[in-house]
């Protein structure tokens, strides 16, 4: 049945297939986004001690993060640590983990470079009004942190949602694999499904990451 | 708050005793005495770098002293780690940048010492601070954030928010410094309103005609020191000393110009 590349998308259960690899996509993600929060905010408290030690230790995870690719992160913890330590942990365990190091770092960075980033003079201004150090935290540093914080931090975690994509080289069946499956099973069929599948992934991508995207600069407007 | 001739044995309302400070090891404050009354306006002049701010940020603990005494109305106030804020809440201070809190409206920035640090209800707060907001001009912008504000506009909520708080006294830091001269008229015509109502304060500033209009009295500090102190009429006509003159002569470019050294 040689016929629209659009029409493998309704054949069967195929697009209900797709969202549920969506699901998978954002299943991972919203786990590793939360597991990330949690962890950066306490990797970011620690970036702002002075302790050499504990600095140094920071940087080093810190760099880590960022040069290494998450694709070499993955196949480290997936295959590596498997064959290493007969450790058999699932796809999705690996995931979650190598996500969740990674969002815990690049967040830690995003916390440290909030709580930084407020003037020395705004805690000298609660000070002198007679606030305590715990109403300081409350009413000035953590709201005007939390205002630097989340337009990026959803960022981040845009970025996050794209990056689940590779876990598809660890056998996890989310979106982009699914699509693939859907593709070779009609290739004889319908030659031109490629462009139709991935173009419907793109699409689902795109209304995941675009809503976030806008929500996290208009914030950002918002609070300046 | 105290209320000015009240008729008891007449205690002033800040005493500092023999005060030092030094940064990594270089002396800013050496052995500074200085008493203030109640209701006095006394302002303090000198060079940069001259301490006077430093002397400031020592009484209302912003900064350690290394020794020497301050007391608020009789009570020990230096080295107060504890009940720091209890002191700092009878000690307004308004700094050279505003430091207006940005994430909330004018409104929020004047209630949030009544209310969180004094306990005081948000209904009772928020109509003095109305009225307070009136008197300075600025009624209208109860509910602006601060960068909706001019730097002038700024200063004057950020006095009243230093005045909501009823203190002992006020200290001003400079707060004129980062403004246009249209503004700076602005907030001192504030400042001069509130020394008509009594209060205490100790203003460190560059302006030499508002000092002259508004001190009781005039301390001209240099090198950490009180150099010289006199009313204000008297200090700005003939300074006494030659580091005093020296100073105010800077500020006539004639001489500049005919060569005089200064």
């Amino acid at each position: 049945m040689q016929g629209l590349g659009i029409s493998v998308l309704f054949k069967g259960n195929n697009f209900l297939r797709l969202l549920g690899g969506l699901g998978v996509t954002l299943e991972l993600s919203l786990v590793s986004i939360v597991l990330s929060i949690i962890f950066g905010m306490a990797f970011g408290l620690l970036m702002t001690l002075k302790n050499p030690v504990i600095r140094g230790f920071c940087r080093i995870y810190l760099e880590t993060v960022r040069i290494v690719p998450q694709m070499v992160l993955l196949f480290l913890c997936y295959f590596g640590l498997a064959k290493a330590f007969n450790l058999q942990i699932s796809g999705e365990a690996a995931a979650v983990a190598v996500f969740t190091f990674w969002g815990a770092g690049e967040m830690g960075d995003l916390v440290r470079g909030a709580l930084t980033s407020i003037p020395r003079h705004q805690l000298e201004s609660s000070a002198a009004l007679g606030l305590t150090k715990k109403q300081t935290y409350r009413y000035v540093l953590i709201p005007q942190t939390l205002r630097r914080l989340i337009p990026q931090s959803i960022n981040l975690a845009t970025r996050m949602v794209k990056t689940t994509s590779l876990v598809m080289l660890i056998g996890i069946v989310e979106v982009l694999k699914v699509g693939q499956q859907i593709i070779e099973a009609a290739r004889y069929d319908v030659p031109t499904a490629a462009i139709w599948i991935y173009g419907v992934v793109f699409a689902l991508y795109f209304f995941i990451c675009w809503p976030i995207s806008l929500l996290a600069s208009r914030l950002e407007r918002k609070w300046q | 708050m105290a209320i000015k001739g009240a008729g008891r044995v007449k205690t002033p309302v800040l005493r500092i005793d023999n005060l030092v400070k030094s940064f990594d090891g270089s002396v800013v404050l050496n052995d500074i005495s200085l008493t203030i009354g109640e209701g006095e306006v006394v302002v303090i002049i000198g060079p940069s770098g001259c301490g006077k701010s430093t002397l400031l940020r020592c009484v209302n603990g912003l900064e350690p002293v290394d020794s020497g005494e301050i007391y608020l109305r009789d009570a020990r106030i230096d080295g107060q780690k504890k009940n720091l804020h209890l002191v700092r809440q009878k000690i307004g201070m308004v700094f050279q940048s505003y430091d207006l809190f940005p994430h909330m409206d004018v409104m929020d920035n004047l209630l949030l010492g009544p209310m969180r640090a004094l306990g005081r209800t948000k209904q009772d707060a928020t109509a003095e601070a109305e009225a307070a907001l009136k008197r300075v001009g600025l009624s209208d912008k109860a509910h602006a954030l601060p960068r909706q504000l001019s730097g002038g506009q700024k200063q004057r909520v950020a006095i009243v928010r230093a005045t909501l708080m009823h203190p002992d006294i006020l200290l001003l830091d400079e707060i004129t410094a980062a403004l246009d001269p249209e503004m700076v008229r602005e907030v001192l015509s504030v400042v001069l309103d509130l020394a008509k109502d009594g209060m205490t304060m100790a203003i460190v500033t560059h302006e030499m005609r508002f000092a002259e209009a508004v001190a009781d009295r005039i301390l001209f500090m240099d090198g950490g020191s009180i150099v010289e102190e006199g009313k204000p009429k008297a200090f700005f006509a003939s300074p006494e000393t030659a580091r005093a003159r020296k100073f105010l002569n800077t500020f006539t470019y004639e001489e500049l110009r005919e060569g005089i050294p200064t």
